[in-house]
């Protein structure tokens, strides 16, 4: 098992500082280590288990209820950075 | 006797009858908040102000409701409209949510007032509620253990009278093993029977939300205030419980719950409940989990890789703290890394590998046909014996600071793991102290048996009453 703590840490979109990683890198492998426990275990034939109510598909109406109302200002309430009735951040150029 | 002493049917019937006002009951408890909170830290806010304003309402008012006029406290994972909701995160400090959860929105349907936000493990990932941003909460029996977590703030606001009754939320435990640690009721219900919606999510296929109170009775009341399928969470479903009731015939041990693991101040209290419980005429029978020791790998596979996808919601740019940069990328990575506390970040790490590329099948994958095995354990066992009783935690509530290492602080929620990731309910009731610690007992049942694991803990108590 290759794990690079650098390149999941990028996967995450999360900064971690070198001393974050040197302490998080062999707690993270004793935790894999551990729950490694689970492969003792014959699973071929054994269905997964995603979640434990019968549901299906939840359909409703598409319509917006009185309740469901959340007004532009309210949304937008909480953000360190808005313009005009929309969420402002930097621009996004790739070339 | 002292306003705060009373339960919450006594507070409510006081109150109906207007022998008390809602507003004396609201400020009883918000002096009590005021002389301990100092000690304990179980609030993240405490709205005294806003309480006191919809006490008065309400004695002024005609809605009554089955909660009315009575205070009840909410960890801080739940979203209360205009009240300051942070998980316990540094990400969420100043988040004001702009509407409510389903469970607030019923209580405020009952009639009930909000008296504060309680304090919990960051985004409820831990067991002790020492890993909040706002600092831990210390356990109300003795100030220097923990008072178990991931909602010890619920627990010890309850154990302490700052509050008669709380809601917590549990994934792996976290309702009934601070319950277990503070000796007070706590429920973790059938998966599907209380709405999400609002409740900030950690691992979805696990998040429950709970009551916590003093008894059963209580706990039962809370919990049919906050049940019910909720058009906006899909994994809720409708329930008929009072159908379901029936007494118990034969109760079962899982032997596995009772291994060299189980403290002998632990396991002296289960033993003396089980042979009063003989001794009134319930039989009891041993059984096998055989898959029991899989429980924690397989939750601590399944739970960060959940963790990794519901905390990307975390960018800094809609709501929280936000780490203002050149480029979005920065933003992203800076807000993430100076809002998360170390065991998020460990979570989002692990989970992100787990389900990383070529990772997958090993990890998610396998550790979700475990759950299929440990499913099925529970259901053979169902057909032996009405419900199963073990002890809450493998101990009582340890020193604060004692397991710094992470893999050891998960190894605290070996017995409630199981019956979380079946997706069955599950009730801690006090029986009394080892060590003069509280200890708990748990009673799973199969889905929907509320009612029935309602009953037995009745009767526990009665018995640890005598």
């Amino acid at each position: 098992m290759k794990f690079d703590i650098s390149y999941i840490a990028d996967l995450a979109r999360l900064y971690l500082n070198s001393a974050e990683k040197k302490r998080l890198s062999p707690q993270l492998k004793s935790i894999l280590s551990y729950v490694e426990k689970i492969s003792e275990l014959k699973t071929e034939n054994i269905p997964p288990t995603f979640q434990t109510i019968e549901v299906k598909d939840a359909v409703r109406e598409d319509q917006v209820g009185s309740k469901q109302k959340l007004h532009q200002k309210e949304a937008l309430a909480n953000t360190p950075s808005k313009r005009k009735g929309f969420f402002k951040v930097p621009k996004i150029w790739e070339v | 006797m002292e306003i705060t002493e009373l339960s919450l049917k006594q507070l409510r019937r006081g109150i109906t009858r207007k022998e008390i006002s809602a507003k004396e009951v609201v400020t009883a408890f918000l002096r009590r908040i005021d002389r301990l909170e100092s000690k304990l830290n179980a609030f993240i806010t405490v709205s005294a102000e806003e309480a006191l304003r919809e006490a008065k309402k309400f004695d002024q008012g005609k809605k009554r409701g089955k909660l009315g006029g009575v205070p009840i406290a909410i960890k801080d994972n739940i979203i209360t409209k205009g009240l300051q909701t942070t998980a316990g995160s540094m990400i969420l400090k100043g988040f004001i949510p702009p509407y409510n959860a389903t469970v607030t929105q019923k209580l405020l349907g009952e009639g009930a007032i909000i008296l504060g936000k309680t304090n919990m493990d960051e985004f409820a990932m831990g067991s002790s509620t020492e890993r909040s941003a706002f600092g831990p909460t210390h356990n109300p029996f003795d100030l220097s253990r923990v008072p178990g977590g991931s909602s010890g703030g619920s627990a010890a606001a309850v154990a302490a009278r700052l509050a008669p009754a709380a809601l917590g939320s549990d994934t792996g435990g976290s309702v009934r093993q601070p319950a277990a640690f503070c000796g007070i009721v706590g429920l973790r219900p059938t998966y599907g029977t209380v709405s999400r919606y609002g409740l900030i999510a950690m691992a979805s296929s696990l998040d429950q939300i709970g009551p916590m109170a003093r008894d059963v009775g209580d706990t039962r009341l809370l919990f049919e205030a906050i049940c019910g399928q909720d058009s906006f969470d899909a994994t809720t479903v409708a329930v008929n419980f009072q159908a379901r009731v029936k007494k118990p015939k034969v109760i079962g041990l899982p032997k596995e719950y009772f291994g060299p693991g189980l403290e002998r101040g632990v396991r002296q209290k289960i033993d003396e409940v089980v042979s009063s419980l003989e001794e009134v005429g319930v039989k009891v029978a041993s059984v096998s989990l055989p898959h029991t020791q899989y429980g924690i790998p397989a939750y601590y596979l399944i739970v960060p890789s959940e963790v990794s996808a519901n905390l990307a919601r975390y960018d800094g740019i809609r709501y929280g703290l936000s780490i203002r940069d050149k480029d979005l990328t920065s933003i992203y990575f800076k807000t993430r890394g100076r809002g998360f506390g170390p065991e998020v970040k460990r979570r989002i790490v692990l989970g992100t590998f787990a389900l990383s590329s070529g990772y997958f099948e090993a990890y998610y994958l396998k550790a979700a046909k475990v759950r299929t095995l440990i499913v099925q354990d529970f259901a053979k066992a169902f057909k032996k014996v009405d419900l199963l009783l073990t002890p809450t935690a493998p101990t009582v509530a340890f020193k604060i600071g004692e397991k710094e290492d992470p893999l050891s602080m998960y190894l605290a929620d070996i017995f409630t793991i199981p019956s979380s990731l079946a997706g069955i309910p599950a009730l801690n009731v006090p029986v009394g102290f080892g060590g003069g610690l509280p200890v708990g007992v748990q009673l799973i049942g199969p889905r929907f048996t509320e009612p029935l694991l309602f009953g037995v803990g009745e009767m526990i108590e009665q018995l640890v009453k005598r």
